[in-house]
């Protein structure tokens, strides 16, 4: 419990200096956000003063920042050039993401994990090798070429999975973005519980086990895949973060209302709220992935547990 | 235990998605709109900024707020003159002081009439500086505007003297100068009425606006999902709705709604990507449409640069593009070479304005160059990543200089879009920069006098031009001022300090539901589509 509250009063300072640097890069991208807004028109001096005083964007930088963070503790996050609250637009939007980030993780969890254990158990068999080529090739193909593809292939000419959007809610909308998502992160996987369970395998303490007499189930099971686990479970907590923060290019294509799509929109429009707002909760969020990542070494490993007390 | 107890856990997470994916497989193909059978269609959309008249000039907000409101007039896609809509008639004798009727009994959707007091509250509002509205250089040149937009500190009155109503059904509008044009301006979306209603709150307006038009809104604007409207009961105009209702979904990349339309699951979009036109013809046939648009490209001089003070070289630079190839080669031939400063559907327009000056021609355009002192150092061309296209094109325009007339220095300046234009503006571009003109309304003052008139980018002065434009805003008619328009146009030409280049097409394409698809350059006209039954 200690080193959970000692890891959760860490995430204060870097809260503060990953909003700080967001802010002062978004503040010091080139150009002029409201004249940029214009277009190619006419604007009047009168109206561009309203707007840049409207967004405080003729204070300096750390006046601006001051006030934001003012607001962020009244729970008002400010609002985008266009009007809309970002508080308002985060919940439309957090849920979104959410959902698209889960089932790419289930999806990479279980599928990947399943796929390493039976290529780890058949070492050298078909099944290893398909695993192993099947892997190399999702990883070296950039995830757009999947998405895309995936979406022509499996939902338009086969119509398994509507195309886009959100029409079907969870989890029909979800599945196929979820999975192109997650294959990235399904291939790392599948290659780090093979190879960890292929050396474990051979370990002094599995042939014990063998050699006790325990059943081949119970061996790999019990002892070899939960020590083979651990570096997995470190790659998992990291990546549910990278997920929520790689939705991009995902949302995109299938035009999924999401977090990603919104910071990229933000930072071309350089709506600086936006882009601090969404970029601090990614932060936390990693924290908090690594805190549980942390917190479950101890399960899985009672020499970790131990060594901290 | 734990480790078994999960193991299954898993398992069962992985049958609950395979089961899953057949079920979300299956309700997949339903048709776009509200449903099969029903009298509804969608339309793919980006989503819009604003929802209120005066302040978005967005083509996504102008394609919804189109079938929410009625301004006094609309455009004829046939003659680009004005036809009457809210207004009956539109009248002035010196086209300085304007008498607009309008049409009696007129509702908004929430039940109050619409009167001349509405438009004249609508219009103030847009001109008043500390509303900080988009639309507000549009009431420029109705008197009073400039006591509405001081130089410094707060306007001392909210209403522009321009503007009288005086009655019910008649407003009378006062210009600063005599401007023939004007009828055709009142097609456009800032020209809208507002309710009384809507300045209690104006921030709720804009998210939920209550118009005069043919349609009303049905339920909330969800952001970046959809925006659903219906046909409204107390329209009584002749923009009557065939359809009961239609959904804009809404679309972060054009690509994603292509796919979704070939997928039957959008009814109707306005912006099939140039690079997929092959691909649109082949699977739509008749139901792939090419329009022209307002909008054009070109490439602007740096007058105000020495190295390009001379107007033959200017022309060198324009002989020695070959604009039919780049078109072909990055738009797969779906935009136009352009041999005018106007774009086709503007009145006014001559084919071939531009004559020899347009056309490719590199033994000429070298001589012309050479003639001219030729060009030394390094060449910059500036252009924004807006679209990935901009570079494409620019590429060829670079080869084509490289190869026609010998500059062997070129590079390119790629500038944030959000930088762009502020970069321009500040004048720090030292060579040929990408420019477009997006049109407001089909009248060739609308691309010669902010393009070309006073205060423009390229630094460019011509009292013969500024003066014709001046007279031709005074000419007793549309007509009358026509030629007079043309005549500056010959005078820029003649000049050269902006090349023009092609002009963009609309691509529309739509799925065998619909009927009655009329898009035009000046409204998508949603109002004309049924859907076939059964």
């Amino acid at each position: 419990m200690r080193y959970a509250a000692q890891r959760l009063a860490q995430a204060i300072p870097v809260f503060f200096a990953t909003t700080f640097l967001i802010y002062a890069m978004v503040f010091a991208l080139p150009g002029d956000p409201i004249l940029a807004l214009a277009g190619d028109k006419p604007v009047p001096e009168q109206v561009l003063a309203v707007m840049r005083a409207r967004y405080h964007l003729d204070e300096p930088l750390l006046v601006q920042y001051g006030r934001y963070m003012l607001g962020v503790f009244q729970g008002n996050l400010g609002e985008t050039f266009t009007g809309q609250p970002v508080s308002e637009l985060l919940q439309d939007r957090w849920s979104v993401t959410a959902q698209l980030a889960l089932t790419a993780w289930i999806f990479e969890l279980a599928v990947g994990i399943g796929l390493g254990v039976l290529a780890g158990l058949r070492r050298g068999g078909a099944a290893d090798t398909a695993v192993l080529a099947g892997t190399t090739f999702v990883i070296a193909v950039p995830v757009f070429v999947v998405g895309y593809t995936a979406q022509i292939v499996l939902g338009l000419n086969l119509g398994l999975f509507p195309t886009a959007g959100t029409d079907e809610g969870w989890p029909g909308s979800y599945l196929l973005p979820g999975m192109v998502l997650g294959s990235f992160g399904l291939a790392y996987v599948a290659r780090l519980t093979r190879t960890s369970l292929v050396e474990n395998l051979r370990a002094d303490y599995v042939r014990t086990a063998t050699a006790k007499g325990l059943s081949r189930r119970r061996v790999v099971g019990l002892h070899a895949l939960r020590n083979s686990l651990i570096p997995v479970v470190t790659y998992l907590g990291v990546d549910f973060g990278n997920l929520m923060a790689g939705a991009v290019v995902t949302e995109g294509i299938f035009n999924l209302p999401g977090i990603g799509q919104q910071v990229f929109q933000s930072i071309q429009l350089q709506e600086g709220p936006v882009v601090v707002g969404v970029v601090t909760l990614l932060v936390m969020i990693f924290i908090l992935a690594n805190l549980a990542v942390d917190l479950l070494y101890g399960v899985l490993d009672p020499r970790i547990r131990r060594a901290r007390a | 235990m734990r480790v078994t107890r999960s193991r299954a856990a898993a398992l069962a997470v992985a049958a609950i998605m395979l089961s899953g994916g057949c079920g979300g497989g299956s309700s997949s193909n339903d048709g776009g709109g509200g449903g099969k059978g029903a009298n509804a269609f969608s339309v793919a959309l980006t989503e819009p900024d604003h929802l209120t008249p005066g302040n978005t000039s967005s083509d996504y907000s102008i394609t919804v707020l189109d079938t929410l409101f009625e301004t006094p007039v609309s455009i004829d896609a046939a003659s680009g003159k004005p036809v009457m809509r809210a207004a009956e008639s539109v009248n002035s004798t010196d086209q300085k002081v304007w008498t607009i009727k309008f049409k009696a009994g007129q509702k908004f959707s929430n039940g109050e009439p619409v009167t001349a007091q509405s438009f004249a509250d609508s219009w103030n509002a847009t001109a008043y500086g500390p509303n900080g509205w988009t639309n507000n250089y549009y009431f420029a040149n109705i008197e009073g505007y400039d006591k509405l937009n001081p130089e410094k500190g707060d306007p001392s009155t909210d209403k522009m003297s321009g503007l009288k109503v005086v009655d019910d059904t008649t407003l009378e509008v006062t210009l600063t100068a005599p401007f023939s044009q004007f009828p055709i301006t009142l097609a456009y979306i800032a020209f809208a009425p507002m309710p009384k209603a809507a300045f209690s709150d104006l921030k709720a307006f804009d998210q939920a606006p209550v118009g005069n038009g043919p349609f009303v809104l049905d339920g909330a604007w969800e952001h970046n999902q959809q925006i659903k409207i219906k046909r409204s009961p107390s329209y009584t105009g002749e923009r009557a709705a065939k359809a009961d209702a239609v959904t804009f979904k809404i679309y972060a990349s054009r690509d994603t709604a292509w796919t979704d339309l070939r997928a039957g699951r959008v009814d109707l979009m306005t912006t099939v990507p140039p690079a997929s036109t092959g691909e649109a013809k082949k699977l739509l046939g008749d139901r792939f449409v090419q329009t022209p648009d307002g909008t054009m490209d070109y490439l602007g001089f740096p007058t105000f640069d020495k190295r390009f003070a001379s107007a033959d070289l200017r022309k060198a630079f324009s002989m020695a593009i070959d604009r039919q190839a780049i078109v072909d080669a990055v738009y797969d031939g779906a935009f136009k070479p352009m041999a005018s400063l106007l774009a086709p559907l503007v009145p006014g327009y001559r084919e071939n304005a531009c004559g020899e000056a347009c056309t490719y021609d590199p033994a000429k355009a070298k001589a012309l160059f050479d003639q001219a002192g030729g060009f030394s150092g390094t060449l910059n061309l500036w252009f924004s990543n807006a679209d990935p296209s901009y570079e494409q094109w620019m590429t060829a325009v670079a080869n084509q200089l490289k190869q026609n007339l010998g500059i062997s220095d070129i590079k390119f300046r790629k500038i944030p879009a959000a930088d762009y234009l502020s970069t321009l503006r500040q004048r720090k571009e030292d060579g040929p920069y990408r420019n477009n003109w997006v049109m407001d309304y089909p009248s060739p003052q609308d691309y010669l006098e902010y393009m070309w008139g006073a205060g423009n980018r390229m630094g460019w002065e011509n009292k013969e031009f500024d003066d014709l434009i001046k007279q031709a805003n005074s000419a007793p008619s549309l007509d009358a001022s026509l030629p007079l328009y043309q005549k500056a146009e010959d005078v820029a030409l003649a000049d050269m300090p902006m090349i023009p280049l092609w002009n963009w097409q609309n691509q529309v394409g739509f799925t065998s539901r619909l009927s009655g698809v009329n898009v035009t350059p000046y409204s998508k006209n949603l109002y004309t589509i049924s859907v076939k039954q059964g």
